[in-house]
């Protein structure tokens, strides 16, 4: 009854079952954060705006990004994905989404910035359907914690509308 | 004479039970991890409800041994999702953020393009020849939950076989010689 084996058995038992509860204990504690993050987005410039040969229209802007993300972090955060999405609709699809830029936040000291930047990835349409068109900036952001559930939010931002002709 | 006979049968038949209760015992053990995989794949509805995260693609949310508890809804598919797919001719399922979705007006059916949080560029050179987007019955699951370097047993027994067949030895010797 009180070999090696059962008593090692009995403590590592006893040591995983105490990690796994506090994990989820850790995990669980999040609910109780109610960030209130705040956002602003301003289109300084349109770059250039064009349909490429194969039909489709492509858009480069620059972007002024400014977000104070802190109240997101708790001790149970590892990081912070936030990304900023154009979304609109077209009569083909019912929803495009296309990420503009992302950034990775890993602690709070980084959780407050301003970013001026032209957009990271092509902002493609499926098909020619940019001209005048209004579309809605949209911050998201993936809390990614040290264990447990992940969590996301977003903040749907003024919109934008493109010009009517390429340039 | 018949004293000692009587002994010997006993004995025999003492280990015959024990046998029959550690061959049971085992097959307990191997049915009910069976009955909770089954049972996880049909609450998440997802074919493998938990991945390890093989490559640092996603570093560093996701690091190589980390485990991803997988979910499979109806919902649709938005951008910054982590989601599992499969890619026709490749047999590792990846695990990247979504970045750009369209989806159609009348179909409902999604283009979407993925992208790891720690490349450069997107993944259309990870996707077949000439695919641009991928589809729904391309996507195994989103990513929900988060448990770090648990994964790490799995990718030990997978590299180091002779890891693997030390520990069943030892488990199999473990239940063979135990007693009650």
């Amino acid at each position: 009854m009180h070999s090696f084996g059962y008593r090692a058995n009995a403590l590592l038992t006893l040591a995983i079952t105490i990690l796994a509860f506090m994990c989820g204990i850790a995990s669980l504690s999040d609910n109780f954060n109610s960030p209130a993050p705040t956002a602003q987005v301003q289109v300084l410039n349109i770059n250039w705006f064009q349909k490429k040969p194969d039909g489709d229209d492509e858009i480069s802007l620059t972007l002024n990004i400014s977000a104070d993300l802190q109240s997101l972090f708790t001790w149970n955060t590892k990081q912070v994905f936030v990304f900023l999405a154009a979304e609109y609709e077209t009569p083909k699809n019912a929803l495009n989404q296309i990420s503009l830029w992302d950034g990775i936040i890993p602690s709070k000291e980084h959780a407050k910035f301003l970013i001026h930047t032209t957009n990271k990835y092509r902002f493609v349409d499926q098909g020619s359907n940019l001209r005048g068109k209004d579309f809605n900036l949209t911050l998201h952001w993936h809390v990614m914690p040290k264990t447990g559930k992940m969590s996301a939010n977003k903040l749907v931002m003024t919109g934008y509308r493109l010009p009517e002709t390429y340039r | 004479m018949g004293w000692i006979g009587e002994q010997i049968d006993s004995i025999k038949s003492i280990q015959f039970r024990q046998l029959v209760t550690q061959a049971i015992s085992l097959g307990m053990i191997v049915t009910s991890a069976l009955i909770i995989w089954k049972a996880l794949m049909c609450v998440t509805g997802s074919e493998s409800p938990v991945v390890v995260v093989l490559s640092g693609s996603m570093e560093p949310g996701f690091k190589r041994g980390d485990i991803l508890f997988l979910h499979m809804s109806k919902d649709p598919i938005r951008a910054g999702e982590i989601v599992v797919f499969n890619v026709d001719g490749r047999e590792i399922p990846i695990v990247h953020r979504v970045i750009k979705v369209h989806e159609r007006q009348d179909t409902g059916e999604v283009n979407v393009l993925t992208k790891g949080d720690n490349n450069f560029g997107d993944d259309r050179l990870l996707y077949a020849h000439g695919q641009l987007w991928l589809q729904r019955h391309h996507i195994m699951g989103r990513a929900v939950g988060f448990l770090p370097y648990v994964g790490w047993v799995t990718i030990i027994m997978t590299e180091k076989p002779i890891i693997k067949y030390i520990l069943i030895g030892a488990l199999g010797l473990l239940v063979i010689t135990s007693k009650d």
